[in-house]
């Protein structure tokens, strides 16, 4: 029971008489990185947007990180991290800045802020751009910066939107490295992603079709239960119905 | 950034406070002469030394002067009619013609004042001349009026204006950021990262507040020395009255501009609506037009607007020397403005959708 840190029971939202989730079920396990599939509009982003506390369900119980998501909905913030599929760190404040400021919000004291803020810009190597505008980054580097500073404040949970949209596979290995450092961390890390292979980096992982979750395992026996080679036929398999 | 958010505006106080003026000058006078005597000459001489008449033309007909009025070539005609000396001297008594182009109406009263004010003057220099002391029972009685103009002794339209302009600048620059601001945050998205932080609403919103009331209260601190240095506008009360209520004031504008933006989900809708209400609140402010003569249902609502309590006390401190006392109602009225706005701003914040 204690190790279930996402626990979602029959979770929907309705647009009118649309339903972009509906009725999804499923639990995540501490330290697990838990990979949230689905094709474009399957009701992934508004699934997590529900477990992060800015959305309201319609229907249905999620506690995240032992709390609410109807009632305790700032304190989930506390504890987790968020990471959009838009880059929102602030373009107009340098790196250190944006540091400095998310760490300020999640209630860092001064003196940690910058012990974080030297470790993450060595970690990052982004010493030479460290005072530099975040706007003038390359995208890859902007994305590693962003998720670092969604896990400043050592959260239990991470929710990354296709956090790796748009980026070299060169990068995308290093966020991935990032990933499992938070996960062997103890950060449970909660994922979407549109790239197929990321998805075998996955400890588990579901994949929505029209709001709904279809399968939920570990990527081996997904391809098992399916037949298929990797898990682009899986996934194929399941969204073309 | 910040250099545009400063400079223009001031460039604006410089040029509108010298600009927009209701002073009516350079008047474009034409005559129709039919009397070729001195006397009519000397009438046309008193319009030729008057510094609002720019005389122009002796134009030989009517039909001549009124195509030139259609095409805007002259303001004011005056026609002299034949015998108009004959008739002065002997019958005591003429008439002349004025015309006047009304299409600004205001304008064309105040030049109807200064047309007649100088044929006054000619007229009882005349009665001076025709009359000979003797005549005693004849002797025109006048009664002269010397009017004391309080507050603006020499009625300089700067000293009336410049205040109100800088009042509408600090308005609508502060107005203008606050509202294109979390409304920005929601189109590049910075706005979700930060809703899903566990900042509290009342923290975001004076997060928000802060550097615009800066920005403001720089803002009035400039106006002042260029209204001073420049302008030469008094400053006969309080000054730090003045910042007190300013300091309230953008308070107002500032909670006005966080609660459109938070109704809007673009800058362009944001700045639509930010439009609609400076306008409103601009012309109906007193600034240039006196809310005394405004419809009473127009009277009513100016009650609910700011900028009419800033231009108020803006002219009442600067220029009549008012105190704390004297603004007091202003002021109330501000604060409980204040209040509910940057109420409604947080109230309507959500985290949440």
């Amino acid at each position: 029971m204690n190790n279930k840190v996402i626990q979602v029971e029959g979770l929907t939202k309705m647009f009118g008489d649309f339903a972009a989730v509906n009725a999804i079920t499923f639990e995540v396990e501490k330290g697990e990185i838990f990979g949230f599939l689905g094709a474009n509009g399957a009701g992934k982003t508004t699934a997590m947007k529900m477990l992060i506390g800015i959305s309201i369900p319609t229907a249905g119980k999620a506690n995240v990180a032992g709390f609410d998501v109807f009632t305790q909905a700032e304190e989930i913030k506390k504890n987790i991290g968020y990471m959009s599929q838009k880059f929102a760190l602030y373009d107009d404040l340098t790196v250190k800045e944006n540091i400095a400021f998310f760490g300020g919000i999640y209630g860092l004291p001064r003196k940690r802020i910058k012990e974080k803020s030297k470790a993450l810009i060595e970690e990052l190597g982004l010493e030479k751009v460290a005072n530099k505008l975040v706007a003038a980054l390359p995208l890859g580097w902007k994305q590693k910066l962003s998720f670092s500073v969604s896990i400043i404040h050592d959260p239990k949970i991470v929710f990354l939107d296709e956090p790796t949209g748009g980026v070299d596979p060169i990068t995308r290995r290093q966020f991935w490295e990032l990933i499992y450092k938070a996960s062997h961390n103890g950060t449970t890390v909660f994922v979407t992603t549109h790239y197929m292979d990321e998805a075998e980096y996955c400890d588990r992982v579901s994949i929505m079709v029209d709001g709904k979750i279809e399968a939920l395992d570990t990527p081996k026996k997904l391809k098992e239960q399916f037949n298929a080679a990797n898990m682009n036929d899986v996934f194929l398999k399941l969204a073309r119905g | 950034m910040l250099p545009i958010i400063f400079v223009l505006p001031l460039l604006q106080l410089i040029i509108l406070s010298n600009a927009a003026t209701f002073e009516v000058k350079n008047i474009k006078f034409g005559y129709i002469d039919n009397d070729h005597t001195s006397t009519s000459r000397a009438l046309i001489a008193q319009f030729n030394a008057s510094a609002y008449f720019n005389v122009l033309t002796n134009f030989p007909s009517e039909a001549v002067a009124s195509a030139a009025m259609l095409k805007g070539e002259v303001d004011v005609v005056l026609e002299i009619q034949q015998y108009f000396e004959r008739d002065l001297q002997k019958e005591k008594h003429t008439s002349l013609g004025v015309t006047i182009n009304a299409i600004d109406g205001a304008a064309a009263g105040v030049e109807n004042v200064y047309v007649t004010q100088i044929i006054q003057r000619f007229n009882k220099h005349l009665k001076v001349d025709l009359f000979s002391p003797s005549d005693k029972q004849v002797q025109p009685i006048n009664i002269e009026t010397i009017p004391l103009f309080w507050y603006n002794e020499t009625l300089n339209y700067k000293t009336f204006m410049v205040p109100g302009i800088l009042v509408l600048l600090v308005t609508m620059i502060t107005l203008f950021l606050s509202g294109m601001n979390i409304v920005r945050e929601k189109e590049i998205g910075t706005l979700e990262q930060i809703n899903v932080t566990p900042i509290k609403k009342s923290q975001f919103i004076i997060g928000k507040l802060f550097p615009f009331w800066v920005i403001g209260m720089g803002l009035l601190t400039i106006g002042l020395i260029i209204a001073k240095l420049i302008f030469d506008v008094p400053m006969l009360g309080s000054l730090p009255l003045m910042y007190v209520y300013t300091s309230i004031y953008i308070l107002v504008v500032l909670g006005i501009g966080l609660f459109i933006s938070n109704f809007t989900d673009t800058q362009q809708q944001a700045m639509f609506i930010a439009w609609f209400f400076t306008v409103i609140f601009i012309l109906m402010s007193g600034l240039f037009t006196p809310i005394e003569s405004m419809p009473k249902w127009a009277q009513i609502l100016t009650e609910f607007n700011p900028i009419k309590y800033f231009v108020e006390v803006m002219r009442m401190v600067m220029l009549k020397g008012s105190g704390c006392m004297d603004i007091l109602p202003q002021l109330l009225k501000t604060l409980f403005y204040a209040v509910i706005m940057n109420g409604l701003a947080v109230w309507s914040y959500k985290k949440t959708t």
